[in-house]
């Protein structure tokens, strides 16, 4: 290998989540070094990248820290910005490029916006929920903060894989849905295993003084499945395209209420 | 209100039925409304041609027990609540529906 090629193959890495790998470039070799750290389990160098990122590091405080996310589309690009980032990405060219400080929150908020902005074209979606692989299926625990993912998670049994703590990944695939592992974690601090399996159920989570499953209308499912799925676009095609992805869910696959005493025995009636 | 009133569904409007309820999502804001039974019914018949008192004759006298004129004023009320939000356009004249969505799938 040449001196040149080299530096290349050091100046990057190819982050793989849901099965779409996304090539990072940067000349700050701490920052690699962060990442590599950061996504361990979701490195795949073999891969092809589908698209390409150069993250330019900048000094903190260039933005308002208050800022909210903003995705926006103009002319094919997409322009994504909190306050703690700047980010542009052209699906056409398969390139985009990030400005931010050398941390690793604001990358992990970018690659959480072009993912849920490719899976919305592909019928998928990214969920505020845990989820987790037993005997072969996936189970998705949805909720808002509080509701109880976290600790569903951490009740987990040692047959169960879990797949994240907090954002679940759900891609269409034929006329079903599959789960794939994330490193977007929650309160466990713990990246989902790098796995995937499909979809068998939505449990939209609760505690309560009792262990019990409920179905749900299919108004109910609809309405408390997109209350928890990801919108981060003001793009009336992509949030038209994510409420259409998340109805057709529901009519797919059974979603029900999950009601939780805290303890182990909850996932007696998982699987 | 004096005249006739048209409606049409708001092309910046996901809409789809499941089950009973009728969800409808706007495109800016990622809003989630819940319509009830007669702004389902009006939702369902704004096809920017017929006008909101055909819709009450047809539609909701036939299926509610309630006289018209109290029908035809509780849902022009309606129709401009549901204008305000976004969901309907309201208008004097028919409308064009150019790019309204398609009306939506049910499932149950």
């Amino acid at each position: 290998m040449s001196a040149l090629a080299a530096q290349v193959e050091r100046s990057s890495l190819v982050i793989a989540i849901g099965g779409m790998p996304v090539r990072v470039h940067t000349e700050d070799s701490s920052f690699l070094e962060m990442l590599q750290s950061r996504y361990s389990g979701f490195l795949d160098s073999e891969q092809e990248a589908e698209y390409d990122f150069d993250v330019d590091i900048v000094a903190p405080g260039f933005g308002d820290p208050e800022a909210d996310v903003r995705v926006r589309q103009h002319s094919g690009r997409w322009l994504l910005q909190r306050g703690d980032f700047r980010a542009e990405w052209e699906p056409a060219s398969r390139t985009g490029r990030i400005w931010q400080s050398a941390n690793p929150y604001s990358i992990d908020a970018v690659l959480r916006i072009v993912h849920t902005l490719v899976l919305a074209k592909q019928g998928g979606f990214l969920l505020h929920a845990a989820s987790a692989i037993r005997n072969g299926k996936a189970f998705l625990f949805a909720g808002v903060s509080g509701a109880g993912k976290t600790t569903i998670s951490r009740l987990a049994p040692p047959d169960a894989t879990l797949l994240t703590d907090e954002i679940s990944y759900v891609r269409k695939v034929g006329d079903g849905y599959v789960a794939f592992g994330t490193p977007f974690t929650g309160e466990l601090a713990k990246l989902g295993e790098n796995a995937s399996a499909a979809v068998e159920a939505l449990y939209l989570l609760a505690q309560g003084p009792e262990n019990r499953v409920e179905p749900l209308t299919a108004g109910e499912a609809g309405r408390e499945l997109l209350a928890n799925v990801l919108f981060f676009a003001e793009d009336q095609e992509f949030v038209h395209t994510a409420f259409q992805s998340a109805c057709d869910f529901v009519h797919r696959v059974p979603v029900r209420r999950l009601t939780f005493v805290p303890d182990t025995r909850v996932w007696e009636m998982i699987g | 209100m004096n005249g006739k009133l048209y409606l049409s569904r708001s092309p910046r409007i996901a809409a789809r039925k499941l089950g009973d309820e009728m969800l409808v999502m706007s495109g800016q804001g990622s809003t989630l409304f819940t319509l009830n039974p007669t702004a389902t019914i009006l939702w369902q018949a704004a096809d920017g041609a017929t006008s909101l008192d055909e819709i009450v004759d047809r539609r909701i006298c036939s299926e509610f027990e309630v006289g018209r004129e109290e029908a035809l004023r509780d849902a022009e009320v309606l129709a401009e609540d549901l204008a305000r939000h976004g969901i309907l356009l309201v208008s004097r004249e028919p409308i064009a529906r150019q790019d309204a969505p398609a009306q939506e799938q049910e499932q149950q």
